[in-house]
């Protein structure tokens, strides 16, 4: 603090702002950074490197000049580029005049798409445990949360009871992530089209934040806003930073119904003008031959999946297989101390780095997500560790 | 490719165990392939990926292109085994273009390579002409970058 700040300011900071605490993450990432030969499974982003053509095609991007403002929307190539890829990927046909907005990552377009849905006090249906931002935007936005657990019987997935159970008449939106972060849990077609009817039922909106959408292991991913009349009520989101590797280009975008679209756009053209011009150009670069960047990063995630499932099951650690993302949440409980406590002893005595359940909602207390973007011979010494911890605990 | 030989041929080295784990099968049935591969002379053998330059070795390596008269029946073949079979060979492909052969030719010395162009390489019968290049730094070698810090750049926690 600065000897002249107000001592008062606390108490004139927005209240939604105030009240929210930090992201657990940063607490943890505060106590790890401060300790050394560590094994991080705590990284929630991939390892590998960006392609390097799309890396190239970003100096090409600078020495050409492409460093001013793009249109709001994104450059045009761009959305034409991106409505291509929805459409041949995940079967739903967009306008790139209207229906695209190119953002700064997804999580600037989940902000949009909430501000510019949410009037105070409408209530949003998401799950946990979740990404560790939906709560905080759905409160920023004035939004009410309304938090769904999903369980690791069930493994992780979200059932139509489930919703039934925490529905209101105020309810306007739901969220969904999968592939999702922290379980990895993915949701089959059938398991989509029960949830798609309780939408369209209950005539609600839909925001769907497929962004570990290509790194799905056991099948084809489906997006909701595939299925029969939810492509209008839908919000498609996605982005660069998973299946190209690319977190810090910062690129995102949202595709949806030309009101949802403009609406976001207007806060968008408002706040942040447009997303980096070199990122764009990078974009599109990554558009052109996607799967074969793609399918040997999903190919050595799939691997390392394997041996971390196989080693869980070696010391008797219980975990609902993941089947998308680059995380698995094993069921700590057994040992008798919080998520937390665990966390911090496995750091501590053991020096590896797994983040407490609870960073991603209350009901992930008992569990640890152990992210699997780490090389093999990293996971492997990690999980060395972690038995001979375990066996301690015993 | 099956999954198994990718494995491989990113790292030979790669413990077994950890391959089964990694592809969901036993380990006796990853032992079980690596020997049919080995045996049908799929793998052809397992080599450490070196930067020679780092090595302040004095040996040279050139690339040579060497025109060659195909011949009636045997087309490339014969003579391409007959040059291939020269220990100083490193490599050896057949080329589509301006020349029919590429050899990769180690020798001790500057001097050594030189010999074995004149004395050995051009009076193969059927060589036609030969057109040496010395090799004079070596950036990436079997897809293996030879210079490269990689520091992890990312948090070490992150969301």
């Amino acid at each position: 603090m600065t000897m002249n700040a107000l001592p008062s300011l606390r108490d004139r900071l927005a209240l939604p702002v105030r009240d929210i605490p930090r992201s657990g993450i940063r607490d943890f990432f505060d106590i790890v950074s401060t300790m050394r030969d560590v094994i991080s499974l705590g990284i929630g982003e991939p390892d590998f490197d960006t392609p390097w053509h799309v890396r190239e095609s970003t100096v090409f991007a600078i020495e050409r000049g492409a460093t001013h403002y793009t249109s709001n929307l994104g450059y045009l190539e761009l959305r034409q580029a991106l409505a291509g890829y929805v459409q041949k990927k995940f079967g739903v046909g967009y306008n790139p005049d209207n229906e695209v907005l190119v953002t700064v990552g997804v999580s600037e377009a989940l902000d949009l798409a909430l501000r510019a849905i949410l009037n105070p006090g409408d209530e949003v249906l998401y799950h946990e445990p979740c990404y560790v931002s939906y709560r905080a935007v759905i409160l920023f936005a004035h939004g009410v949360p309304l938090a769904v657990e999903t369980r690791a019987e069930d493994k992780f997935r979200l059932t139509r009871a489930m919703l039934e159970a925490q529905v209101t008449p105020r309810t306007k939106v739901l969220m969904l992530n999968f592939p999702n972060n922290p379980t990895g849990a993915v949701m089959s077609r059938q398991d989509l089209e029960e949830i798609a009817a309780f939408a369209r039922e209950r005539d609600l909106l839909v925001i769907t934040d497929e962004i570990y959408a290509e790194l799905s292991y056991d099948g084809p991913h489906d997006s909701i806003a595939s299925l029969p009349g939810m492509r209008e009520r839908t919000l498609f989101l996605h982005g660069f930073s998973k299946a190209w590797a690319m977190t810090g280009y910062r690129l995102g975008y949202a595709c949806g119904p030309a009101e949802w679209i403009d609406a976001m756009m207007k806060i968008h053209q408002y706040t942040m003008l447009c997303a980096s011009s070199l990122g764009q150009k990078a974009a599109i670069e990554a558009l052109a031959k996607p799967d074969a960047d793609i399918s040997t990063m999903v190919d050595e995630y799939r691997r390392r999946r394997n041996f971390l499932v196989a080693s869980f099951a070696e010391m008797g650690l219980a975990c609902s297989r993941p089947a998308g993302a680059f995380y698995a949440f094993p069921n700590i409980a057994k040992f008798g101390l919080t998520a937390k406590e665990f966390a911090l002893k496995l750091l501590e005595e053991e020096r590896v780095a797994v983040v407490p359940g609870t960073a991603f909602g209350a009901c992930g207390e008992g569990f640890v997500r152990c992210a699997y973007a780490t090389n093999l011979e990293q996971i492997k010494e990690a999980m060395k560790r972690l038995q001979r911890f375990i066996k301690r605990l015993a | 490719m099956e999954e198994l030989l990718k494995i491989l041929q990113k790292n030979a080295c790669a413990d077994h165990a950890d391959i089964a784990k990694q592809l969901g099968i036993s380990l006796a049935e990853v032992e079980q392939k690596i020997a049919d591969y080995e045996k049908r002379g799929v793998i052809r053998g397992y080599q450490a990926v070196l930067n020679e330059d780092a090595l302040n070795l004095d040996t040279v390596t050139a690339v040579i292109e060497v025109k060659v008269t195909p011949e009636r029946g045997g087309g490339f073949n014969r003579i391409a085994d007959r040059l291939s079979r020269f220990p100083e060979v490193r490599s050896a492909y057949l080329m589509s273009g301006a020349y029919d052969l590429l050899l990769f030719v180690e020798g001790s010395n500057l001097r050594s390579v030189a010999a074995f162009v004149s004395e050995k390489l051009s009076t193969v019968d059927g060589v036609i002409s030969t057109s040496t290049h010395f090799m004079l730094k070596t950036y990436k070698r079997l897809g293996v970058l030879m210079e490269t810090s990689h520091d992890d750049e990312r948090l070490t926690i992150s969301p």
